[in-house]
């Protein structure tokens, strides 16, 4: 509890983030959240960023590899409940969409990064496909794209010491998978959805 | 006893104002541009939050030292954010922030004149130049450190002198405890008032632009007529002040209008090219800190350093 409260004021006061819902109320009901990538800072910004009672329904997906280096890492984890998934074994009978799906049940939400990785610059890379299955699989989950602006310049890539500019998230109107949408299709439908929150 | 005074004249002035902002608020009548009387009244907010800071500084001038780093910080903040800067340029943004910005107002508060004066011109300077050069990244290398340079300047060197007018002392003051704190109270008023005065000038008798493109209605009249009131204030203030003959005020009041209204539209300009390539939503609003600091920014340095050396206490 203590940590937490820390860990959202600390995200808040280096972010100087204001928040924006065009379109959409934060709400509990059963969502994915999904946002471009372009920081460590990122999973814990848009973590923060929810109302607590949201907050403590939310779980990020997060990657195993870098959330289990060392013991602070990995008490933050725990603290933000994050579903730390392993990027290197991903395997047909353990895929990771089964293992999300599992973990949510009927209460949680998920917070996403599909990029997979976090992109260099200002630019959002192609989406990996892991947003597709949700959606097939659970079409009842609202999927709320999310814009991240400015944190590239705050925490960027390969940086540990944050320089304390001014960031701003998006949270946008819900999408759906439509029936019979082809995949390529419909991860091009969710990245413009997120790339058309920066103009707003 | 002259401390309420100054304080009492300076509530009555903003009631005023504030009194005239909301009148003019419901004027639907007469064809006043909305957007003018809003920046007006938030001129005025602004010139109440400065009032009840500099309230505290007649308690406590320490206190008046950290506000201002903290405006300073946040000033800082919008104006790097506004501005593009590099991947090169990260490492000496973070000393920047976490390391030039608060030394300077630690050695203001402890009133080291010969070190703060100079810690950023200098020292600053020079670091911000060599850290970005041993990041590696030679584009745009001039405008990139000159972007840091100036902001740093402007945001923390140059705010820095507001609070610092809490410990300069004046040969005709000597033993008067609260000299100092009035004298940052005058500074303040008069900034503030020059604002208003100018603007209301430009809309009564402004004819003349002084440039289209950066601001539709700062005119050469508001100028003059906002630096005649401002030095008009000044003279029915002169009780407050250090300064020792009337002429002296008025050329003083003078001088921070002129310089007020060079500052407003210096930062105007960096504004309104920034806003033409970056309209974001990051700084909600127009410039929020960074835009109520421009005019103090710019007349604090001077102000302070023309009473130093005239009217200071090692003056001849």
């Amino acid at each position: 509890m203590f940590t937490e409260t820390l860990l959202t004021w600390t995200a808040r006061i280096i972010s100087g983030v204001s928040v924006r819902w065009v379109d959409s109320q934060p709400d509990t009901c059963q969502r994915v959240y999904f946002a471009n990538h372009t920081s460590h800072l990122d999973v814990v910004l848009v973590w923060s960023a929810l109302p607590a009672d949201v907050r403590h329904l939310t779980r990020p997906i997060a990657a195993k590899d870098y959330w289990e280096g060392g013991s602070i890492r990995r008490h933050l984890a725990k603290v933000f409940n994050a579903m730390l998934i392993d990027r290197k074994e991903i395997k047909v009978h353990q895929s990771p969409v089964d293992m999300m799906l599992r973990e949510i049940g009927k209460t949680h939400s998920l917070i996403l990064f599909p990029e997979g990785g976090r992109s260099p610059g200002e630019e959002v890379g192609e989406f990996k496909s892991g947003l597709y299955y949700l959606g097939k699989k659970r079409p009842d989950l609202e999927l709320i794209p999310v814009y991240i602006n400015n944190m590239n310049r705050i925490l960027p890539r390969g940086e540990f010491l944050p320089v304390p500019l001014l960031s701003s998230l998006t949270f946008g109107p819900p999408i759906w998978l439509e029936a019979g949408e082809p995949k390529i299709d419909f991860l091009a439908r969710a990245r413009d959805a997120v790339l058309s929150l920066k103009e707003n | 006893m002259r401390d309420w005074a100054l304080l009492g004249t300076v509530l009555a002035l903003l009631s005023l104002a504030t009194l005239g902002g909301q009148w003019l608020k419901r004027q639907t009548s007469m064809g006043l541009d909305g957007k003018a009387v809003d920046a007006f009244n938030s001129r005025i907010q602004a010139w109440w939050f400065f009032s009840i800071v500099l309230g505290i500084s007649f308690f406590h001038p320490i206190l008046t030292v950290v506000l201002f780093g903290m405006l300073a910080f946040w000033a800082l903040r919008e104006y790097i954010t506004l501005t593009p800067t590099t991947m090169g340029d990260h490492r000496a943004l973070f000393w920047v922030f976490f390391l030039f910005t608060p030394a300077q107002f630690v050695l203001v508060g402890f009133n080291m004149y010969s070190l703060y004066s100079v810690l950023i011109p200098v020292y600053a300077f020079l670091f911000i130049a060599a850290r970005a050069a041993i990041s590696g990244d030679y584009h745009r290398f001039l405008e990139r450190i000159a972007k840091i340079q100036f902001g740093l300047f402007v945001c923390v060197y140059c705010l820095s002198f507001v609070p610092a007018l809490l410990f300069l002392e004046c040969q005709s003051t000597e033993g008067d405890e609260s000299a100092s704190a009035r004298l940052l109270f005058f500074f303040i008023t008069m900034v503030l008032f020059s604002e208003l005065a100018q603007f209301l000038c430009s809309r009564l008798f402004g004819k003349h632009l002084i440039t289209e493109t950066i601001d539709e209605s700062r005119t050469w009249e508001g100028v003059v007529g906002g630096a005649a009131a401002t030095a008009l204030l000044g003279s029915l203030l002169f009780w407050a002040t250090p300064f020792k003959y009337l002429w002296q005020v008025a050329t003083m009041s003078i001088l921070i209008s002129m310089m007020s209204s060079a500052g407003a539209l210096t930062m105007a300009a960096i504004r309104k090219d920034r806003g033409e390539v970056r309209s974001g939503t990051l700084i909600e609003g127009h410039g929020g800190v960074l835009s109520r600091i421009d005019a103090i920014c710019f007349a604090a340095p001077v102000f302070y350093h023309l009473t130093l050396v005239f009217f200071g206490r090692a003056a001849g």
